[in-house]
């Protein structure tokens, strides 16, 4: 049991290890909360164990109906009212100003369709992974494309649910860079527990000179996995920018190679898993919406792999 | 107090349904709370930067709820036999209602404080 405590002890996907703003303040109220629970029942049993060891007929009923007042009513009173006005203050939304950036996130079965949006700017689309610049406010606004799932970055502040046709706003600021973890919190389907994203928390600078890269199209496609990838018809659901048409079925692959991760934050990004994932999605996430390729041969899947895996 | 005060105050009758008049100042403000808020926020766009209405009729179930109180107190202070006060006379019964409004009264007042105070803090329609 302890192992399972420990192993629950990590740095990239828990409220206790916050790496913003949000997360950290509500952290600080939990030790807070918890500490003086602590002290109260230590407290209250103290008092409890002085109170039977006392012979009876120590207090006059008038003291014994003024320590009920006090330790019954007044004291827990101003105890809870001070507990929530230390509290409300995290309720409060942060600010958010017109220049900052908004990620639209929506959630599908089981992956995470992204786009970035700058001011004046058109969006970026990306999938399945989210990189955030430190030190700036970001706005999510998140939306559920088939299902309610919900968004939860422990690290970075509170869960909010993604429901079809509602926009939920959900305000963060990063505070240090890092690579961190995100998770559906919501049951959505046979591979909820499988529906998970990569965060990573940038230098500005550096976030700034990736979502630049993101913008441009992939390179024009060559060589036999592009070939196999358009005669495969991956392209009738998936959009490689600047490659073949447009489409928004699945994940957007145009960048592909530079997410960390693969199948929503499950596999790691290799040549085997990205072949192995795309005869066969479902054996990694059972109720996966992407067909499965059994005609496909190993040396086909391989060469769309690399192809996939070449677009940075 | 005037002792003609005390005397009328003693005299008004008690029931049940006085016996609930201060939680049902507190469920009405508490509705009253997220009428307010959620009718500003959809008229208006944004939060009240005064939140005028919603002061005054906060005062205003909290100056209903010390009255009952107040009230109670007195009632509950009723001169009569002696202690305890458990026998089916009416002054037994008056001081066993009264000490129960008071109990409540306090119990709402607090609670009505509790839910006011959000609006001092979330001062924001999202």
């Amino acid at each position: 049991m302890l192992a399972a405590a420990v192993s629950a002890c990590n740095r990239h996907q828990s409220a206790l290890a916050p790496f913003g703003e949000e997360a950290a303040s509500t952290r600080a109220l939990t030790i807070v909360l918890l500490v003086g629970a602590v002290v109260i029942a230590a407290l209250v049993a103290g008092l409890m164990q002085h109170a039977i060891r006392t012979p009876g007929g120590r207090l006059t009923h008038r003291q014994g109906m003024r320590l009920v007042l006090w330790l019954g009513a007044i004291v827990p009173t101003v105890t809870l009212f001070a507990l929530l006005a230390a509290s409300l203050p995290l309720m409060r939304p942060a600010p958010v100003s017109a220049a900052d950036l908004r990620v639209r996130v929506e959630g599908e079965q089981f992956w995470w369709r992204v786009a970035y949006a700058a001011p004046g700017t058109s969006p970026v689309i990306a999938a399945n992974e989210i990189r955030l610049p430190v030190g700036r406010t970001t706005m999510f606004e998140l939306d559920g494309g088939d299902v309610i799932h919900s968004f939860w970055i422990p690290g970075l502040a509170g869960k909010m649910d993604m429901i079809p046709g509602r926009t939920n706003t959900l305000v963060a600021r990063p505070t240090k860079a890092g690579r961190y973890r995100g998770v559906c919190t919501e049951f959505c389907g046979l591979s909820h527990a499988l529906m998970a994203f990569d965060v990573i928390a940038m230098e500005p600078a550096a976030f700034d000179a990736w979502l630049t890269a993101q913008r441009r199209p992939a390179p024009p496609p060559a060589g036999r996995g592009a070939a196999l990838f358009a005669r495969y018809g991956c392209g009738g659901c998936h959009s490689i920018r600047g490659v073949g048409p447009d489409s928004a079925i699945g994940p957007d692959l145009t960048h592909i190679g530079s997410r960390r991760t693969l199948a929503a934050g499950i596999l790691p990004m290799t040549t085997a898993n990205l072949a192995g994932f795309i005869r066969d999605p479902g054996s990694t996430k059972p109720g996966v919406r992407m067909p499965a390729f059994p005609h496909m041969s190993d040396a086909d899947a391989v060469q769309i792999a690399r192809y996939l895996e070449g677009l940075k | 107090m005037s002792k003609r005060l005390k005397h009328r105050i003693r005299r008004l009758d008690v029931s049940l349904w006085t016996l609930i008049v201060p939680p049902t100042v507190w469920a009405v403000h508490f509705l009253f709370s997220y009428l307010w808020a959620a009718l500003n926020c959809a008229k208006v766009g944004e939060f009240a930067k005064f939140p005028t209405l919603f002061a005054v009729g906060t005062v205003l179930a909290l100056l209903v709820i010390a009255a009952a109180g107040v009230i109670a107190w007195i009632q509950s202070r009723m001169p009569g036999d002696d202690p305890p006060h458990e026998s089916g006379t009416d002054v037994d019964r008056l001081r066993f209602i009264a000490t129960s409004t008071l109990l409540l009264a306090g119990l709402s007042f607090v609670a009505v404080i509790f839910t006011a105070t959000p609006v001092l803090f979330l001062t924001d329609c999202r």
